[in-house]
């Protein structure tokens, strides 16, 4: 008897502590995180959630501080390097304490961005100043904005291509398939490498989706039951040319022990040909070349091979997005920092990576898309916001592995199944999620 | 939460006993009050660990519950409650269950693991050279954090790695990717998690086997029983409870395997368990909602099994004298 009466009083502590416990809801808040008028004026401490634990550790971002202190002494800023960026603040985000300036994780849904973060002005005013200003846009205001942006494309071994005799940039996914077939012929390397186990530089494909048809639209046109795989789509262009160069052998012989880490040493070896990543990796390539002895000019830069009327284009795409907490105390001076560090801090360019402020030049990184003129695709984001809905309901997953590895398994023959079958079944989940996500 | 309720109980008696001898030394006077301070002592004892055991199993199991009554993304402060959608969803999507078939890798795989286990304890348990050296040998890749053996695992099946050398040293040139299709993907798997937890049925039958009294053996030597008899007779009918212990353990681990698939394939290639399967609803799609219906659906599973199980097998009084 009594150890019942233990349990149920047990039980109705669970419950209310339960019931206590989901009394959430936020409220959106229309106080805009404005810059400063005066820098001398704004005061306060503020803390930057950041994922760049290595800046954080190497100093580097203590001297992006100081910098910023010269211009409003009276803002200490501290940073927080998180290495588990994602998961910690997305649970962090259930609290009102996840920092001053953070960088919006992948896990918020788009229309919940009001209820997190501050808005920092109207699109229509900083869309001129900043690219990629629209991935955050929620009825008319910003909510974030990017640190920069990446260029997408194959970076490759200069050398190694040229050993195979080809000189020339693919420009239909045929060329880029023979080229492979030539690399495994005439060198010893292996022309491409999938970076199947780690699995997130498959999901670097899905950048492209836009440098098959220079539309800018490309993302947006996702939103609905459009069956996204079809004949002539980019999708299906993309997936194919995975598809058939995991299928033609052109690959690592092991794709399920590959490694990250090694691969950039491979690569910048010339013992790999090829990789899809975002032009952010340039710099880390052509690092690793000249720590194995080699020079920097071999790391190359290639876009999707496909062109449209007679040219390439590539997709440039936001990183991270940074945005002021709804619950910081110093907004402005939160405002500030972020201003600072994307205008004046010249990080994008320590990163050689595409600058988030329109009026700055591209990096030297990309200096051979520039000379051959490669058209550079701003995908818009309007969006976004649908076709996660719509993808995370289909348990798809565009920004993530599992499907892509599931095509380059099918590819080698060690799932079964065919490729037209595996579009088709994809098309069916995303045009049934869309019927009930997103609309 | 088995360990917890363990600790839990064996500490009230405990706990009372000490009350009582505590205030018999006092003065007469006081003994009035005796009777309320006794009842209440045991609870003060137990305020902690309740405490911790609500806090840490009750109140998230509960949340858990309810979460998968509702369609929470995980992050949004707002969440809707939708009843028993998500359990319909599960039991109406049946390649949410496939991924069960993975789990009879782990289970064939457990089976071999017990008797390997027990072969070693029984074995191990007469007078041997280095007996504790052998003891210390099959116990230590228990010691290992699940995360390192991944690690070292995904080595050791590389293209050219350990594995490859070591055959090749006896001649077989294999030329095979050990993690490149789902059935070698899925014994290799089932074959690292048969290295780490041997350690641990181990140790309990040796546990077991040595709490029998040596007489028997003697008196069983003595009456000419060989080593299978004295196995057959005497071991295996007293370290029943513990192999019953271990078979459950045996089910619902292969049920709800994790890590090690996680780490060495992030269950590509036909490895994915119910659990990986789970977590990337939860995590990758932003469906906690379902997540949580999943891990319930799980939990209720690997209690029926256990349940089974116990009526099947119910638990007998070992009496060896």
């Amino acid at each position: 008897m009594g150890k019942k009466k233990t349990l149920v009083g047990a039980l109705a502590v669970v419950t209310a502590m339960t019931v206590a416990g989901c009394g959430g809801g936020g409220t959106a808040s229309t106080e805009t995180a404005s810059a400063p008028t005066d820098p001398a004026k704004v005061s306060g401490t503020i803390t930057v959630l950041t994922h760049r634990t290595d800046l954080v550790k190497d100093g580097s971002m203590e001297a992006y501080a100081a910098e910023f202190a010269k211009t409003y002494p009276k803002v200490k800023v501290k940073f927080e390097g998180l290495t588990d960026y994602e998961g910690e603040v997305k649970i962090r985000m259930n609290t009102e304490n996840y920092g001053d300036v953070l960088m919006i994780p992948g896990a918020v849904a788009k229309n919940d961005y009001p209820k997190f973060f501050a808005p920092l002005g109207a699109t229509d005013e900083l869309s001129g100043t900043y690219r990629f200003s629209d991935k955050t846009d929620v009825n008319g205001k910003v909510y974030g904005i990017a640190q920069f942006g990446t260029a997408n494309g194959f970076i490759y071994n200069k050398a190694v291509w040229e050993e195979a005799g080809v000189t020339e940039w693919p420009t239909t996914p045929q060329e880029f398939l023979a080229a492979l077939g030539a690399i495994k012929e005439r060198t010893g390397a292996t022309p491409y490498y999938t970076n199947f186990k780690d699995g997130w530089p498959l999901t670097q494909w899905s950048a492209n989706i836009g440098s098959v048809t220079c539309d800018t639209e490309a993302n947006n046109s996702l939103a609905g039951a459009v069956s996204p795989w079809k004949q002539g789509s980019e999708l299906n262009v993309i997936d194919t040319l995975l598809h058939d160069t995991v299928k033609g052998g052109l690959i690592e012989k092991d794709p399920s022990t590959t490694n990250w880490e090694e691969s950039k040493n491979l690569l910048a070896k010339g013992t790999i040909g090829t990789m899809m990543l975002g032009s952010w990796s340039i710099t880390q390539m052509q690092a690793a070349a000249e720590t194995a002895g080699g020079s920097a000019d071999d790391i190359g830069f290639m876009p999707f091979p496909v062109q449209k009327d007679g040219k390439f284009c590539a997709t440039l795409t936001s990183d991270y997005q940074q945005a002021v907490n709804i619950h910081s105390e110093h907004k402005e001076a939160a405002r500030a920092w972020i201003d600072w560090f994307t205008a004046k801090s010249g990080y994008a360019a320590e990163e050689g990576a595409v600058p988030a402020l329109k009026a700055d030049p591209m990096p030297d990184t990309l200096k051979a898309f520039v000379d051959n003129d490669v058209t550079f695709v701003e995908r818009s984001e309007a969006k976004t916001g649908t076709v996660n809905a719509i993808d995370n309901a289909a348990e798809i997953g565009l920004a993530k592995q599992d499907y892509r590895q599931k095509l380059v398994d099918i590819a080698r023959g060690a799932q079964q199944g065919s490729l037209q079958d595996y579009f088709a079944e994809l098309d069916k989940k995303w045009d049934e999620a869309a019927k009930t996500a997103g609309s | 939460m088995t360990e917890t309720t363990d600790a839990v109980t064996a500490k009230t008696p405990a706990a009372g006993r000490r009350a009582a001898r505590g205030p018999a030394n006092r003065p007469q006077q006081r003994s009035a009050r005796r009777p309320a301070l006794q009842r209440i002592t045991p609870w003060l004892f137990l305020l902690a660990p309740l405490a911790l055991l609500v806090t840490f199993t009750y109140v998230p199991v509960a949340n858990m519950v309810y979460y998968s009554f509702t369609d929470w993304d995980g992050v949004s402060p707002d969440r809707n409650f939708t009843g028993v959608d998500n359990y319909t969803q599960i039991f109406t999507r049946p390649e949410l269950f496939r991924v069960f078939f993975v789990s009879f890798y782990y289970l064939a795989a457990s089976a071999f693991q017990i008797a390997v286990a027990l072969y070693f304890a029984t074995v191990l348990s007469f007078d041997l050279r280095f007996r504790n050296l052998f003891k210390g040998i099959l116990f230590f890749p228990y010691l290992i954090n699940g995360v390192a053996i991944g690690f070292v695992f995904l080595y050791f099946f590389q293209d050219g790695g350990t594995l490859d050398s070591v055959l090749s040293w006896f001649g077989a040139e294999t030329d095979h990717a050990w993690l490149g299709d789902p059935t070698s993907a899925n014994t290799s798997l089932a074959g690292v998690s048969v290295w780490r937890f041997t350690g641990l049925n181990f140790v309990l039958f040796l546990g077991a086997i040595q709490s029998i009294p040596g007489e028997l053996y003697e008196a069983a030597q003595l009456d000419g029983a060989s080593r299978w008899q004295q196995f057959r007779h005497i071991i295996a009918p007293s370290i029943k409870p513990v192999l019953s212990l271990s078979i459950i353990l045996a089910i619902s681990g292969s049920l709800s395997v994790f890590e090690i698939p996680y780490i060495m394939t992030g269950g590509a290639t036909g490895t994915s368990t119910f659990v990986i399967q789970t977590v990337k609803l939860a995590f990758q799609f932003n469906k906690t909602g379902l997540a949580s219906a999943a891990a319930v659906v799980l939990l209720l599973i690997i209690l029926l099994i256990t349940w089974i199980q116990r009526r099947l097998v119910p638990d007998e009084k070992v009496d060896l004298v």
